[in-house]
Parts: structure tokens; C-alpha cells; sequence
């Protein structure tokens, strides 16, 4: 690849991209859902003699709007109409990982990693194809062009269908291609509609827990309560008793209960008489790790992830301001409840994965059933939101236990809300320490966050490990190294302290990691890290700004001079919000964070009755680069806020006995609509190359709510949920 | 053996009286449209009409619908004044929870014309959305009241005639 002079980016299907575009490496296996006679200059795209587009979606479509955007950059280059390429789910294949890796669609990756490369996949192909019509009529490919699924002889007129051309662009494999200028595009930019907007207005949308298969049984599993129990005996005869009830037998988990319908085995399930011997966390409660994880804030030291002068400086400084934050365990709860279904039968493996990943999936299925990872059939399906849930793949290991139990029948297992909503893995519980002083012109001298909690990615070692490891080293050996990995982080977890590096600029700055495991399942919660440090970090350094005797936009805007985009969010959201001058009996809050290289300010608008606070509005500016699809990027603003604020204002997950105190929306409830603000959100124009956007919403919510809080009340709420009074 | 009406067809089922009436929908109906949430009543995704009232179908046990008449999103067909207001507002994301949000919508629309933003916020309440859809949907909701069919029905609920 190389830039000419006009700008465009100038490839060949071959080289540079020839591990995409090149077909398979060889040995691979052939791509999945291929059609007999296509075009397939590559995994993502087939091309049918009788004209139909077919695209390999590789990431996950969880309501983020990832389908549309991802399917536009190819309709884009290709000069086809996005809604009329037929979408298919990606199966498992290297062909597909130039967009990430790993096909774990999370942390806002997806647009960033796709950008280029379903581009270049689209204008490739337009590129072979031109070369097949041009040499069909004899002309140069410079008198021909296209339009929508037709190649254009622009010296008489004549056309071809891109199916007509689908045998003979084969030949074409080294065509030279260019990227269209952004002027040029007719869907990108603009608000393009959802692919899947009538599918998921109608009921013909179809997920995980819609999978119907011949013969099919429904599976629940009864798992312990607590973390880390483990099952001593159980007596399933009134269970086997009831009507339609097939097996009760315990898998790795729990005791599993197999039926006809989901009734029969959620009734017959409350039959199983169960006895749990008590594990380690049988004492544990949310008040005991508050309590740990203070004594460590105060007796030990720990990983420097970042340093720069020296923190302990206080003579330039007056009073060294000191708090202490929190934020507790939060549950996911997308709105469709785990499930999988899978068919095992001896050697083979079939599973409807509805996962954030299906690679992993592939790789959890191995290892639980002993099965090679090439006899396991991945088919990703459409989720019911994820949020981060998705990327951990427990269910996948419990379905296939299961079908392996019933060999050759296909078996869905179907997790309750109370299922979910006690074996999720939480954002996890964390507790920190802040400290800073100011120069004598008001400017941040030092500052020092010191944060105390679990690691997220130590946990993932194993899953990862046996998923990116190739094929050939055993299960138990990879199962090896993925712990070895784990352990990497035993000191450090950049994951965890994301969002602590602010870029604030600050002589004397430091983040310190106490990592402290308690035992709870821990894990992706939309924004990560992001959504506890940002909380920390946008409400201490609205306190130095009130120290200091500042406007906290004027204060965030000097501290901030070399970072052009962060100013910009921040001067967009403050003129939109009418910063300094809300309503009467409203007060605002700001934040501004950088969360995955896409930037937010929020600006929050609160009204104060007593110890009764109301969000009226939340005011959002963003920059998330070229902006694909305005519509899209506005709906996941609007649905970061409300996922946020829901976490920062409702009761959290609390821990009592080692288990999860919390069942179902009525004792952890989320935001409702009467509940939401009015919500706005402002797109900075850029030429930047587009970064994510579905997490990006969120990280600034609670923060520009507590120090809306603040200017109503003077009162500084250090903990989530933010509770008055 | 329960005989009652789903979509204007007649269907009769021999289950458990106390299966809910969701999962008669799904797993002997295969109308797979209507989503489970929460099994509490408490989310909203399963909602359907019961004799055109919006009712939670997980906690509905089968006997409490025998010869009554239940419309789900499938009995809408897709064409539904509420359902092109969906679609002309990409409401959706996910999706998971839009059926009950448009049986609940339905419903509110069908007793309520030309609701104001309060009575939508009222009426809505007990749907869940996660993804955070709820701007769009009180907006497919006022567009809806705009559409003919409703502001048509508003015209007919007028008081006509001379004083009495």
C-alpha cells in the first residue's frame, strides 16, 4: 500500500492485503458458508453467478449497530446498495481476524480495526470486476465504471450485472484498486437506516433463545448460590417424575435438568434436592472486600502503572487534598437471558453460539468436550444486547456438557433473569485513592490515584490461550499457558486502570494498582475500566477545580492545552449546554473523557428537592473521528448515557455468604423511561479516521452527575450509586 | 386440554394449568416473537394483548386465558401504524425487548390516542429497555399518535352534534 499524490490509497487485491485478500493460507480450511461457483476474492465476500452480494459479518451485531456500519463500508467501495447485500454471521476462519485478531467483537474495536481493510474488500472486488467487464468488451478499463451492482461501458452504453462478471473477475486477481474520496460516497457520512430495523420491529428477528432444531430439548441448570460452592450429592427422583422431564445429571457447574419444554424443566429443577458443600467465599460480603480493599489502600504498596515527577512534592502546593472513591459490582443484565444450544454426536460439535465471540466458543467447546476445534461448527446468531457479558462463554461450556450427555440430540440451555443476574461477571468492585495539590497559579502541581481492585484480564488467560494458540497444542497445555498469561498480570492490569492517565497536564502524576483478588467473577462491563476511573479521576479534579476557586470548564481547558481534541468536546458540550447558565433551579456537572481513542464531554443538568435528585438532561459532545453513520453514533450516545446513569444512580450488586443478595429488576432495578433525561449529543466534524463510539457514551455520565450534585448541593458524593442524604 | 384465541386463530394446548401463557407461545406455538426477560413480570419483553389489554405473558398461567382472545407482535403484521413508526425511527437496537415495547405501545395508543409525554412515560414504564432505546420509542410513540389511524381515531372519540 502506498498514498499517490492525489491522496487515494493505491493497492492490488495481492499485495500488502495478501493475507486477506489472498485466499486462504494454505492448509487453512475452506471459508465457511461458501456458495458453489461464486466470486470469493476473500472470506468476507461472495459474489453469485446469479447477482447476489453475500457478506460474512465478522463482528457480533448486539444493538451497537455494527451490522449496518460494517456491511456500508464494503456497500461503499463495492457500488452496491447496503440493503441488498444479504448478511450472514461469520463462521470461524483466520480469513476473517485482519479485523481484530481475535473475532471477540468488544472495547469499541470493531470500526477502528474494519475501517481499511472492508473497504479495501469492497473496492478490490469493484476492481476485478471492472477488469472482467473491460476485457469481456474489449475496452480499457478506463470506459468503464459503475453503478449500483452494474458495470457501465461508457463508450456505448452497454452494462453487466456483477453476478454476470462473478466467473471471469476469478481472474483477476491482481487488479489495482483506489479508494474513493470521502466526497465521493453516497452511504457513508450520511444516516444510512439500520439494516435490521424491521426485522426487530415485526418479531421476525430471530436469537439465541429462538433457535429451533428437530427434536430439540430445553435444558436449566441449578448452580450454587454461592461462588465457589461445589455440589456434594443430589436426589432427582421427584424431578424425573414430572411431565416431560428426560435427565438430571450434574455437569462441571451445577446439576443440569433436561426436558421437552422449558417449563417442564424449570418447574421439575425447583424438585432437585441439591446439598452444597460450602467453598472459600462462604463468609465473603461486599462490606468485607470494602474493608480489604481499604486495609490494602493503607498498608501496601503497589504496581506503578505510570509516573512522572515526583507525587509526594507538597512545597509549591498549599493543602494536599485527599479522597477516597468507590464504586461497587454492577451487573450486565442485557435483556435476552444467557442461552446456547448444541448438538454433540461422538466426534462432532454443532453450536448456536450467541457470544460475543464465536472463536472462543469454538475453543471452550474443545475443551469441554475433548472434541478437535475443526469438527466444531460455530454458528454466531443475533444477541439480545451483551454489553461485555457475551465475551465470557460459560454458557457455551454448559450446553455442550450437556449435549454431550444426550449424544445426537440437540439441546438449548436457557439461563432464568435470576440465573443471569447472580453468575454474571461484574464490574468489578473497586476502591480508590486520590490525592493532589495545586501551584500558586491554580494549577495542578501533583496528583496520585491509587486504585485498589480485582484484575479483569487475569481471569481471560485461560479462554484466550486456547482460542489463539494454534490447534496442535493440547487443551491441558494451552489450558497451561493461559494461566502463565493470567499471571502476567498478577502485579499490573492495564485494563483495570484504564481511564486512570488522564491528560490533564500535570508535572507530578502517578497511578498505583493494588491488585486483590476477593473471588467474585469479575469481567467486561461496557467502557471497562473506563467507567470506575473516569468516575474517580472527572469528580477529583472538579474538587481541585472548586480548591482552586475555578469554573471546571476553564479549569479542564488549562490544564489541557496540548490536546486539541479533548478541548474541542469539552468547548462543544459547554456551548451547547449553555454552561454557567442553566435553567433556574437546575445546576450542571462536566466531565470529559477519552475512552478507546474516541473522545466524550457531558455536560449534566440536575434538579435538588431534599435528598431527591432528578437528571433533566445530559448534553453530550463526541469525537469518534469520521463519522460513519450520524444516526447510529447518536442511538449509542443515547444508550451509553442511560446504561451508565442506571449504574450510577440504582442499587448495585451487593455480596452476603459468597453469593450475589440481588435476583431479578425488582431488587436491581435499571432505568426506566420515565426516569431517562432529555438527552442530546453533538458530533465533532472530522477527517480522522473513525474510532468507536458504543462504549464511549458512558464513562462521563456519573462523573457529570456528581459534580452536578456538587454545585447544587456542595455536597461531594465519592461512591456509586450516587446517593444523597 | 385450554382453548383460547391467538391472532384470530383458534388453538387449543394440553399442558399444565399453570404454564405460563409465554411459554405456550413459544414452545408449542413456535411464535417465537414474544421474548422472555425476566419470568417476574417485571421487564416487559413478553408483553401481549389480552382482549386488547397489555398484559405480561410469563406470569399469565394458561388457565387465566381459556376461551379469551391474545394478540402477539406476529398478530400486528408488520404493517402496523405503531410498527412503520418503529422502522421510520430505527428504534430498535438490540431488539430483544421491542415487541413487548410495541404491544405496550399499541395498547397505550389504542386507549389513548393522542397521549401527552407524561402518559407515555406512564404507560411505558414497565418495559425494559437495556440498549437504552426509550428517546426513540416516546418519539416512534408521537409520531404514531400523528399517523392516520390514530388521528383518525381521535376524530371519532369527538363529541358530534347540536347541545342537547
Amino acid at each position: 500500500m502506498n498514498v499517490s499524490r492525489r491522496g487515494f490509497i493505491i493497492g492490488t487485491a495481492t499485495v500488502g492485503g495478501g493475507l486477506w485478500l489472498g485466499l486462504s493460507l494454505r492448509g487453512d480450511a475452506p471459508y465457511p458458508n461458501t456458495r458453489e461457483g461464486s466470486f470469493q476474492p476473500n472470506a468476507f465476500l461472495q459474489i453469485t453467478p446469479s447477482g447476489e452480494v453475500i457478506f460474512q459479518l465478522p463482528k457480533s451485531e448486539m444493538g451497537q449497530g455494527i451490522q449496518t456500519s460494517l456491511t456500508t463500508l464494503l456497500a461503499e467501495e463495492l457500488d452496491y446498495e447496503p440493503a441488498e447485500i444479504i448478511i450472514e454471521y461469520a463462521g470461524v476462519h483466520k480469513g476473517f481476524a485482519v479485523v481484530g485478531g481475535s473475532q471477540l467483537t468488544g472495547g469499541s474495536t470493531s470500526i477502528a480495526k474494519s475501517w481499511k481493510p472492508l473497504r479495501e474488500v469492497g473496492a478490490a472486488a469493484r476492481a476485478m470486476l471492472i477488469a472482467a467487464a473491460a476485457k469481456r468488451w474489449g475496452v480499457g478499463v478506463e470506459f468503464c465504471s459503475t453503478d449500483s451492482g452494474v458495470v457501465l461501458n461508457n463508450i456505448n452504453g452497454e452494462q453487466l450485472g456483477y453476478g454476470a462478471l462473478a466467473e471471469e473477475a476469478k481472474d483477476f486477481q491482481h487488479t489495482a484498486f483506489e479508494l474513493k474520496e470521502k466526497s465521493a460516497y453516497r452511504w457513508l457520512g450520511k444516516n444510512t437506516p439500520r439494516l435490521d430495523r424491521v426485522a426487530k420491529s415485526t418479531g421476525e428477528a430471530r436469537y439465541g433463545m429462538d433457535v429451533q432444531l428437530p427434536g430439540m430439548k430445553t435444558a436449566v441448570v441449578v448452580r450454587p448460590r454461592q461462588f465457589g460452592a461445589t455440589l456434594e450429592s443430589f436426589k432427582a427422583d421427584k424431578a424425573l417424575k414430572q411431565n416431560g422431564v428426560e435427565a438430571v445429571f450434574a455437569i462441571h457447574s451445577g446439576v443440569a435438568v433436561v426436558a421437552d419444554t422449558y417449563w417442564h424443566a424449570r418447574k421439575a429443577a425447583q424438585l432437585v434436592d441439591i446439598t452444597w458443600v460450602d467453598g472459600p467465599l462462604a463468609n465473603l460480603s461486599s462490606k468485607d472486600i470494602a474493608a480489604l480493599q481499604k486495609a490494602a489502600l493503607k498498608n501496601e504498596s503497589g504496581h506503578i502503572a505510570m509516573e512522572r515527577g515526583d507525587v509526594a512534592l507538597q512545597e509549591t502546593g498549599g493543602e494536599r487534598l485527599k479522597s477516597l472513591y468507590s464504586a461497587p459490582y454492577t451487573h450486565h443484565s442485557p435483556m435476552e437471558p444467557q442461552n446456547a444450544t448444541a448438538i454433540v454426536d461422538g466426534d462432532n460439535c454443532e453450536i448456536w453460539a450467541p457470544s460475543q465471540a464465536p472463536d472462543i466458543s469454538q475453543a471452550v467447546a474443545a475443551h469441554y468436550t475433548g472434541i478437535t476445534r475443526s469438527n466444531i461448527v460455530v454458528h454466531a446468531l443475533t444477541l439480545g444486547g451483551a454489553f461485555g457479558r457475551r465475551g465470557y462463554v460459560d454458557f457455551i461450556g454448559e450446553v455442550v456438557a450437556i449435549a454431550q450427555q444426550v449424544p445426537g440430540t440437540a439441546v438449548k440451555l436457557v439461563w432464568s433473569r435470576e440465573d443471569d443476574m447472580q453468575h454474571d461477571f461484574y464490574r468489578p468492585a473497586t476502591m480508590h485513592e486520590m490525592s493532589g495539590t495545586l501551584a500558586e497559579n491554580g494549577k495542578i502541581n501533583s496528583w496520585q490515584h491509587r486504585l485498589a481492585s480485582p484484575s479483569i484480564v487475569k481471569g481471560l488467560g485461560v479462554s484466550l490461550a486456547s482460542t489463539i494458540l494454534p490447534e496442535w497444542v493440547p487443551t491441558k497445555m494451552a489450558r497451561a499457558i493461559g494461566r502463565k498469561s493470567g499471571e502476567l498480570f498478577a502485579g499490573a492490569d492495564p485494563t483495570t486502570a484504564e481511564g486512570a492517565k488522564v491528560a490533564y497536564d500535570i508535572p507530578n502524576f502517578a497511578v498505583e494498582q493494588i491488585l486483590q483478588d476477593s473471588g467474585v467473577p469479575i469481567g467486561f462491563w461496557r467502557s471497562v475500566g473506563f467507567s470506575h476511573n473516569c468516575f474517580v479521576a472527572e469528580s477529583f479534579v472538579d474538587e481541585l477545580a472548586h480548591a482552586a476557586g475555578q469554573d471546571p470548564v476553564k479549569f479542564r481547558l488549562a490544564h489541557l492545552e496540548n490536546a486539541p481534541r479533548y478541548q474541542a468536546v469539552l468547548k462543544l458540550a459547554a456551548e451547547k449546554s449553555d454552561w454557567g447558565n442553566p435553567r433556574k433551579g437546575h445546576f450542571q456537572g462536566i466531565a470529559v473523557v477519552e475512552p478507546f481513542d474516541s473522545f466524550c464531554a457531558a455536560v449534566v443538568e440536575v434538579s435538588v428537592v431534599g435528598n431527591r435528585y432528578t437528571v433533566e438532561r445530559v448534553v453530550n459532545a463526541v469525537d469518534c473521528g469520521f463519522v460513519l453513520n450520524p444516526d447510529i453514533v447518536m442511538a449509542q450516545v443515547e444508550s451509553a448515557v442511560i446504561y451508565g446513569l442506571g449504574a450510577a444512580i440504582k442499587p448495585p450488586i451487593t455480596i452476603s455468604g459468597g453469593a450475589v443478595q440481588q435476583s431479578n429488576f425488582h431488587d436491581a432495578p435499571v432505568l426506566r423511561m420515565n426516569e431517562s433525561p432529555i438527552i442530546e449529543t453533538y458530533m465533532v466534524k472530522s477527517d480522522e479516521d473513525p474510532t468507536g463510539i458504543g462504549e464511549i457514551g458512558l464513562p462521563a455520565v456519573a462523573p457529570a452527575l456528581a459534580n452536578a450534585i456538587f454545585a447544587a448541593t456542595s455536597k461531594r458524593l465519592r461512591d456509586l450509586p450516587l446517593v444523597l442524604g | 386440554m385450554f382453548e383460547f384465541t391467538v391472532n384470530d386463530s383458534v388453538y387449543a394446548v394440553d399442558v399444565e394449568a399453570d404454564t405460563p401463557l409465554l411459554w405456550v407461545l413459544r414452545d408449542h406455538l413456535q411464535l417465537l416473537g414474544t421474548k422472555f426477560g425476566c419470568g417476574a413480570g417485571l421487564c416487559g419483553a413478553c408483553t401481549v394483548h389480552l382482549d386488547g389489554s397489555a398484559t405480561r405473558s410469563c406470569v399469565l398461567p394458561i388457565s387465566a386465558v381459556a376461551d379469551r382472545r391474545i394478540t402477539t407482535i406476529e398478530g400486528l403484521g408488520g404493517e402496523h401504524p405503531v410498527q412503520q413508526s418503529w422502522i421510520d425511527h430505527s428504534v430498535p437496537q438490540c431488539g430483544y425487548c421491542q415487541s413487548g415495547q410495541i404491544m405496550s405501545a399499541v395498547a397505550l395508543l389504542d386507549g389513548n390516542p393522542n397521549p401527552s409525554e407524561t402518559d407515555i412515560e406512564q404507560g411505558m414504564a414497565g418495559n425494559i429497555c437495556r440498549c437504552g432505546t426509550y428517546p426513540r420509542i416516546k418519539a416512534a410513540i408521537q409520531s404514531a399518535a400523528q399517523a392516520e389511524y390514530y388521528s383518525a381515531s381521535n376524530a371519532r372519540n369527538e363529541i358530534v352534534g347540536d347541545d342537547v
